[in-house]
């Protein structure tokens, strides 16, 4: 027992994803082998339409492969049902978007408490714990504003202290810092890199910065639907 | 999980003030619309079957002339006598009681009060015939129509009129040229449609002929009143008096009648069925609102798809299940429905309770248009709250979350 290899953190292999039927199919995903380990901070670059993005919206649970095989944390999560990914998604997963996708008319308090009410968790508690999270972000002082009051990498932080605040063991970010400025891009990747270095959250994020993506400690290059190459770098 | 659910449901509501705002406004003015509507269509029904009945359901009146819808004119046309009247109560057997009446627009004055009324002079079973009942003093007696007594029966208008709050039982008032004491003061029967039957002084025959108008000739009743038996058949019967009233007014047989037979029953029915189609117009055009109701709240719900759909979308994302999402959006369905349909049927209670005064209608709770009109409302905002969240929600959340 004690001697068998640590289940790796994801794994997936033979992947394939197409939209689309007949002539007019197109396979974003044409094959992915991959294994990743806990508290990797792993950047998936790649052009537009590579299958970068695909890729990890399946990984995140958020689409579903088309075929192949993909376990995390050794679930098979092609078995899952439907309420099971959203489970998981909701005990294990965060995600941060390029678009924010924070709720419009909710306040940056309530949007990061979102994911701790469906954990039931109770009024007092998630106030506190999204409290904690926003000031983890450098936020503390904008509880009440809502989204269009704040600028992109505020909401941007939002994002994440929403992200975050379940300490999910993975978190997901798709173009983070894509609709940032530099200033504030750096400060979204500080954030980033102190989340996994600090708090051993595994860290998926896309990106076609190469500077973003220096900031990882290994980067994969999408190019039609396979890896085109893995790159582990010290930092 | 029903408590998150509604806990997010309220907070929606809450975020989204003007669609929720305008989801209840269709189902309010649809549901008070109805309710309204027919309410007051059932109160009108009402209102006009107890004035009618009032007037005696089994009454028929002979009147000179071809009567309604006829080209030629009454005018000329010679009265009824007294005789006739006899001569019908005693041939037809369905006839329970008949009455001679002849009326006469006539002065009348107490002290500084003068106005022009109706005089009615008759025999005391008219009293029964058309329903009316005493409310003060005593109805006249065959003693009086023998002596031709100076006395009347005055309706509530006219004792309104003349005595103001006076008590007028036992003051004399002027007729014509005569003087009367008043006996008696007859119970209201109101009006709504019918005129004001309160507006009437009632005298024996003999006192009109001798101490009013003059007996000018035999030739004087304008008006038969007759109580048919309780459940004959008033066609046979009209039949019946046709008959001997032609035999009795030497008409030959290419002569029109020259009198009518006017059947309260017929036109109670009549009257009835009219206002019952009024009622279901009046509920058809409120149903229409109804139906535009629902589908400005279709509209709104449309419209809000894409945004509800990303809603949805990030919602999935950060772990809820469908099952969640869907009951959120059935609560917040659900919630706007039961707002709005509560208050619209408060706002048509109001209204119809309002209305009935206005328009003197009987105010008649129904209990089961208001159910019906809330069950529609509900059933609208349901359907319509909750299919589009249904498809979202059964989407990929990614696919939910990029929808345009």
């Amino acid at each position: 027992m004690s001697n068998s290899p640590p289940v790796p953190h994801l794994v997936v292999s033979g992947l394939t994803k197409t939209y689309g039927l007949g002539d007019a199919a197109f396979q974003a995903l044409k094959g992915i082998d991959l294994t990743i380990h806990r508290g990797e901070f792993v950047a998936i670059m790649g052009a537009s339409g590579s299958g970068k993005s695909t890729l990890m919206n399946i990984l995140g649970c958020l689409d579903t492969p088309t075929s192949g095989t993909y376990e995390y944390e050794g679930i098979a999560v092609e078995d899952l049902k439907p309420e099971e990914r959203s489970l998981l998604r909701r005990y294990a997963l965060g995600f941060v978007f390029q678009g924010f996708n924070l709720l419009a008319r909710n306040s940056a308090q309530e949007n990061v408490e979102l994911p701790l009410l469906y954990r039931g968790i109770s009024r007092k508690s998630r106030h506190e714990m999204a409290l904690a999270a926003l000031t983890s972000v450098g936020l503390p002082t904008k509880l009440t504003s809502t989204p269009s009051e704040l600028s992109g990498g505020q909401q941007q932080r939002v994002a994440i202290a929403r992200a975050i605040v379940t300490e999910p063991s993975t978190l997901f970010a798709d173009e983070p810092t894509g609709n940032l400025d530099s200033v504030t891009t750096r400060e979204v990747m500080e954030i980033l890199t102190r989340l996994n270095v600090d708090r051993g959250i595994t860290i998926l994020m896309v990106t076609h910065d190469d500077d973003v993506a220096a900031t990882a400690r290994r980067t994969l290059v999408i190019k039609d639907g396979l890896i085109e190459s893995d790159t582990q770098h010290a930092s | 999980m029903i408590w998150n659910a509604l806990t997010i449901a309220i907070q929606e509501i809450g975020r989204n003030l003007t669609r929720s705002f305008l989801t209840v406004l269709g189902i309010f003015i649809g549901v008070a619309a109805i309710i309204t509507m027919v309410t007051l269509g059932q109160g009108a029904t009402l209102a006009v079957k107890a004035q009618i009945s009032s007037l005696g359901s089994n009454l028929l009146t002979l009147r000179p002339g071809a009567g309604f819808g006829s080209r030629s004119s009454s005018a000329g046309v010679p009265y009824f006598t007294e005789k006739d009247a006899d001569t019908l109560g005693e041939q037809i057997s369905n006839i329970d009681a008949i009455a001679p009446v002849r009326t006469e627009a006539m002065s009348t004055i107490y002290q500084h009060n003068a106005r022009s009324s109706i005089v009615t002079g008759t025999t005391p079973i008219y009293f029964q015939i058309n329903k009316w009942n005493i409310a003060e003093g005593r109805l006249f007696t065959n003693a009086d129509l023998r002596s031709g007594g100076a006395v009347c029966i005055i309706g509530n208008t006219v004792r309104k009129e003349l005595f103001d709050m006076a008590d007028p039982v036992g003051e004399r008032i002027r007729i014509g040229r005569a003087s009367c004491e008043v006996i008696g003061l007859l119970a209201t029967k109101g009006q709504a449609g019918m005129g004001d039957q309160d507006d009437t002084i009632i005298v024996p025959l003999s006192t009109l002929q001798r101490r009013m108008t003059g007996k000018t000739s035999t030739h004087d009743i304008n008006q038969i009143s007759i109580s048919a038996h309780e459940g004959s058949d008033s066609i046979a019967l009209i039949a019946e008096i046709t008959a001997i009233m032609r035999a009795r007014r030497n008409l030959q047989s290419n002569q029109d009648n020259n009198f009518n037979v006017f059947d309260t029953r017929q036109i109670a029915e009549t009257l009835g069925s009219t206002t019952q189609l009024m009622t279901m117009l009046l509920a058809a055009v409120a149903g229409v609102s109804l139906l535009v109701g629902g589908i400005g709240i279709m509209n709104i719900m449309l419209v809000s798809v894409t945004e509800r759909t990303r809603e949805i979308g990030i919602r999935l994302a950060i772990g809820a299940t469908a099952r969640e999402v869907l009951l959120q959006f059935l609560v917040e369905a659900v919630t706007l429905s039961c707002v709005g349909g509560i208050a619209g049927i408060l706002l048509a209670l109001g209204l119809c309770a309002g209305l009935s005064q206005l328009i003197s209608v009987p105010f008649n709770f129904n209990s089961q248009i208001n159910l019906i009109a809330f069950l529609f409302s509900a059933a609208v905002g349901v359907i319509f709250g909750y299919t589009p969240a249904r498809g979202a929600a059964r989407l990929n959340p990614i696919d939910a979350l990029r929808h345009e």
